[in-house]
């Protein structure tokens, strides 16, 4: 068993932090303020290779392994969520399942440039009456030749505004829609400039405001035969396989806010005085310390664990449901906490907690709700869930291949 | 092209507290890092590896721990990199490093072009280019913040360097050394290729045993003129302010004016 | 590698030696005895606290023979276009008092050309003697030229002690003539006095990022050499009446045999760098707008310095962030800092604590940023900066 990061892993880990302390910290505090996103920061994290980074070099991506992709997560959301979700949507969500289930002809077409970062990619499952409740959707194709036509609406969609390409969940067999059969669904690659294809922004969040979060309208979408990513019917299983990368990321994220929280008041408490001692000294701060030291090791340990099943080529769901569930609530957690620290310093923006503890909420609820992986948890308990084997499992890693052009 | 880049490893001193009970450095949780001055020397040389071809070779001194700046100067593209590392280094000050630094590099064989960082964070010389440069009997440009014109067949360079009223621009014969200031290039980031190869390659360390020619009383405190004789923590900053009083803000103005001009520092 | 040896015998494990070691490089092993490793630098702050010396440094071995041949004490005097620096009368003073502790000789080394009126400068600034190489080929500064005349200049008239001021010039030529001659060289001192037992040139400068102090000697070799920083000495009042001999040398410089050439200078206009500037005033949410930032520009510009401001005006979209200074601006250290109100908040502090001198204007006489200023003046900004403003233009003659 080894515990040690390798070197490889290690100057990757220091090389995105700098990457993050100089290419996002600077600008981060207006951006959330102003509810801005900056699509300047694509062609910074494809020239470093980000985009791809857990692709096979022959696809466009830089060859590195699953690991990399969770410390790369971590470092990111340690400076904000917003540059995290991005490696979750186009890597974890599109990339990833690309590589999974795409044919040779939709992986030249489409994963090359996603990797290389020239496209982006986004993920379209969730809409406004189906979330968790995966089998309500409404979004329907319809075959009409050699094309399928889409009709239905997407929203809570990460990246919908600025996306190149979008990964689209939609019911091919309307009668296992009636009955809410999930063998109906079907997943597509669909191309923005698409006739009937609109996008929209969400606006008012409570955080990740730096972010891109929006919907996606399809009124009539014609998309060709040939972009049906897997076989019909097998969207669901395509949309739950995808999530295995998503929530590994969002796990690996929220390790990295537990772990600026951790800075950020391990920080204030030796510098801020009360009753003529650095509040360090007291015991009450320092049980909240404690917790977040806790709640790193662990949420680190969990997707390190989730990343090394992944390389290995073993089915991780359940291992990656906990780290996410674990990760998330221990990140709102931290932020909660890191605030009460900073005390009424922590609820102005004159330092980041009050940022790191609005964006810690949205991960409790999106890539499965705190709920639903209590739920995953417990059938896995029970023995009322095991995972079968997918037609197509996520590559293992392969240090040699990877590499090779 | 050969350009050398002359590299150190060095405490974190942005990260150095004292304690300000006991009045000593806090070097917990201080890392060590590149030099930050050498990665613009490094960015340097890479650039004009890019437009010119030719290899790049990163040297550093220093225990066997430096092999991580070494490992760094690979992952952001220099194609070789060498570690002087022995007993007989230790304790040397800028004189006996430039000498050793000096010496590797004539065992390196032909070169164009040496970058070295304007300092080090740590001591603060600037020293070790000037003296490597004298050391080989080559041209030294100091404090360069861009080159303007470089032709290697010619053996031509023109560079601005950055003084205190403004930049001046010199042209001098390669080869020639270089120390290099921020202003000079943003250096890039490692690339993950380059992390992979930095992580896989093997470093050679190289001993005053290697140094065939060198006179072994000029390394490490032999052949160090100077020598440290006491160390201490600065006075903390005094706790004692002075209001200035007085009737009338020209009055207070007046008194401000009289002591900040007696300290000197206008 | 270290050099630090460790009696094993006679160590009593108290630990003192731990707790001085400003490198981190001691610390105790199961048996309670000091061990030491790599980031041990020989400085022997340990040897000197420890109760039962227990902790030795290599002896430094006896001064090497004819050291006594080496008299005098040589500043070089840098100019600029015909024009002597400042910091050049500073090595002047320091030079006169080092001299007359050694109860030696003052020597200036005008280099340059055209440059006789210099010599006569330096003579009323205090120097006994101006060794003056005047020559077309020293027009301008260049290295090679330059350390081959002082080179020859050392060997030929070999002084004692040789200091030049740490400008980039100093520093470029300091380096190159200490690797010739094979002598110590101290970058960037701020204190040079002499050891009255050994009569050495004690050298002391700040290092580790200014986080320490050490001293350094130069015992074996000669001259003893140092670069000093700007600023540092006091500027001697000259004296137009002193007499002192001027040596003329002819440095026999052949023009074509030196590679580089000076082809143009441009001149920088406009901004001071926050990080670099020597003096900063900065304002914070207290100049109430962007206006509010006027008086604060008109003092910065009397004193030459540069405009900072607390997170707080740049938030309030008063000023660019360019001037934020603090944790999440610049960390600034300059010599003189004017924080006008600002109130101190403590990742203000964290990024200009570290000035040298810290004068506070503001209307709150609890804010917390007068508990680390030199000086503080509890008043409305807006009548304390133009009055201190119109006094620093009469007395700077501005």
């Amino acid at each position: 068993m080894e515990f040690q990061l390798s070197d490889e892993h290690r100057m990757l880990e220091k090389t995105v932090r700098e990457f993050a302390a100089r290419e996002i910290a600077p600008t981060i505090k207006e951006l959330d303020r102003t509810h801005s996103f900056d699509p300047g920061i694509f062609p910074k994290m494809a020239e470093q290779g980000l985009l791809g980074i857990c692709i096979p070099e022959r696809y466009g991506g830089a060859g590195m392994d699953y690991i990399s992709l969770g410390l790369a997560c971590e470092e990111l959301e340690y400076v904000d969520t917003s540059a995290r979700v991005i490696m979750s949507v186009h890597v974890g969500l599109y990339s990833c399942t690309l590589f999974q289930w795409g044919t040779e002809e939709q992986k030249q077409k489409y994963l090359v440039p996603a990797a290389q970062g020239d496209v982006i990619g986004a993920f379209g499952l969730t809409e406004p009456n189906a979330g968790s409740d995966v089998v309500n959707l409404q979004t329907t194709a319809r075959r009409e030749g050699d094309h399928y036509i889409l009709n239905g609406e997407k929203t809570w969609i990460s990246l919908a505004d600025v996306a190149d390409h979008f990964l689209i969940f939609a019911w091919t067999d309307m009668e296992k829609k009636r009955r809410r059969d999930h063998s109906g669904i079907s997943a597509f690659i669909v191309e923005r400039g698409w006739p009937g294809l609109t996008t929209d922004t969400i606006h008012g969040k409570l955080g990740v405001r730096a972010g891109n979060t929006g919907s996606i309208s399809m009124n009539d979408v014609p998309v060709p035969a040939e972009n049906l990513l897997g076989q019909e019917g097998e969207g669901f299983k395509i949309a739950m396989s995808a999530l295995d990368q998503g929530r590994y990321t969002v796990a690996a994220g929220a390790t990295g806010l537990i772990r600026a929280c951790l800075d950020a008041s391990v920080r204030y408490a030796n510098e801020r005085q009360t009753f003529g001692v650095p509040i360090g000294r007291h015991q009450l701060i320092q049980q909240m310390i404690a917790y977040m030291a806790q709640r790193y090791e662990i949420a680190r340990l969990l997707y390190l664990r989730a990343g090394w099943l992944k390389n290995q080529g073993i089915r991780n769901t359940r291992e990656t449901s906990l780290a996410k569930w674990y990760a998330c609530d221990a990140a709102f957690d931290s932020a909660s906490d890191a605030v009460q620290i900073h005390g009424a310093y922590g609820f102005c923006d004159e330092y980041d907690v009050e940022r790191f503890f609005r964006n810690a909420k949205g991960a409790v609820i999106y890539e499965g709700s705190r709920e639903i992986h209590q739920l995953l948890q417990a059938e896995y308990a029970l023995g009322y869930r095991q995972d079968r084997p997918l037609r197509c499992e996520l590559p293992a890693y392969d240090p040699e291949t990877w590499t090779e052009s | 092209m050969h350009a050398i880049v002359c590299i150190k490893q060095v405490p974190d001193t942005t990260e150095v507290k004292i304690d300000p009970v006991r009045g000593t450095l806090i070097r917990e949780g201080v890392p060590s890092i590149l030099n930050p001055f050498d990665t613009y020397a490094i960015e340097e040389a890479l650039r004009l590896k890019e437009q010119f071809g030719g290899k790049v070779t990163a040297i550093s001194m220093g225990p066997p721990q430096a092999i991580e700046v070494l490992k760094e100067a690979v992952a952001m593209g220099c194609d070789e990199a060498i570690l002087l590392s022995d007993r007989a280094f230790a304790g040397s000050d800028t004189w006996a490093t430039a000498y050793t630094l000096s010496q590797a590099i004539r065992r390196l064989g032909p070169f164009d072009i040496i970058f070295c960082g304007r300092q080090a964070i740590d001591g603060d010389t600037g020293q070790v280019g000037p003296g490597i440069a004298r050391q080989l009997k080559i041209n030294q440009l100091t404090y360069v913040c861009k080159i303007q014109h470089i032709d290697f067949d010619k053996g031509e360079i023109r560079v601005e360097r950055l003084l205190e009223e403004g930049r001046e621009v010199v042209e001098s014969r390669l080869p020639a050394l270089l120390t290099v200031v921020k202003d000079i290039n943003q250096p890039r980031y490692p690339t993950f290729k380059g992390i992979r190869r930095a992580s896989r390659m093997e470093y050679p360390i190289w001993t005053a045993k290697d140094l065939e020619g060198a006179n072994p009383a000029y390394f490490g405190l032999d052949g160090s003129p100077t020598r440290v004789v006491r160390v201490f923590t600065p006075p903390p900053r005094s706790g004692q302010t002075e209001i200035i009083q007085g009737e009338t803000v020209q009055e207070q103005a007046a008194k401000l004016v009289e002591k900040l001009l007696a300290e000197k520092i206008i | 590698m270290a050099l630090l040896q460790i009696n094993r015998e006679e160590c009593i494990g108290c630990e003192a030696c731990v707790a001085a070691c400003p490198f981190g490089a001691l610390h105790m092993d199961e048996e309670r005895k000091a061990v030491v490793d790599d980031k041990c630098t020989a400085c022997g702050a340990c040897v000197d606290v420890c109760p039962v010396g227990a902790l030795s440094l290599p002896e430094v071995e006896a001064p090497a023979a004819g050291l006594e041949q080496y008299k005098g004490v040589w500043v070089w005097v840098e100019q600029l276009r015909g024009e002597a620096g400042s910091i050049s009368w500073e090595m002047i003073g320091k030079g006169r008092e080092l001299a007359d502790q050694r109860k030696t000789t003052l020597t200036a080394c005008v280099l340059g050309y055209h440059v006789e009126h210099i010599a006569h400068q330096a003579i009323a600034y205090g120097a006994d003697r101006v060794i003056l190489v005047d020559d077309p080929v020293l027009e301008h500064y260049r290295t090679e030229p330059y350390a081959a005349v002082l080179v020859d200049l050392i060997r030929q008239y070999k002084p004692e002690i040789f200091i030049l001021g740490a400008s980039t010039r100093g520093r470029d030529l300091a380096g190159a003539v200490a690797t010739e001659i094979f002598t110590g060289l101290t970058a960037d001192c701020t204190g040079l006095d002499i050891d009255p037992e050994t009569g050495l040139l004690r050298q002391t400068r700040p290092a580790f990022g200014g986080n320490i102090m050490a001293t350094i000697i130069c015992p074996n070799h000669r001259p003893q050499m140092a670069t000093v920083r700007h600023r540092v000495f006091e500027m001697p009042a000259p004296d137009h009446t002193r007499k002192g001999e001027i040596i003329r040398v002819n440095p026999h410089l052949d023009e074509e045999a030196i590679a580089t050439k000076v082809v143009d200078f441009i001149r920088e206009e406009g901004q001071v760098n926050l990080a670099d500037a020597r003096i900063i005033v900065s304002g914070g949410r207290g100049v109430g707008g962007p206006e509010g930032f006027e008086p604060i520009r008109r003092l910065a510009e009397v004193l030459g310095g540069a405009v900072g401001a607390s997170r707080a005006a740049v938030d309030a979209g008063w000023i660019p962030y360019a001037h934020q200074v603090g944790q999440t601006g610049r960390t600034v250290r300059p010599d003189l800092y004017i924080a006008c109100g600002i109130s101190g908040a403590i990742q203000h502090l964290a990024g200009m604590q570290t000035s040298r001198v810290i004068v506070a204007i503001n209307k709150d006489p609890e804010a917390p940023i007068f508990k680390i200023a030199n000086y503080g003046i509890v008043g409305d900004l807006f009548q304390v900066l133009p009055a201190l403003t119109e006094e620093f233009r009469k007395r700077l003659h501005k």
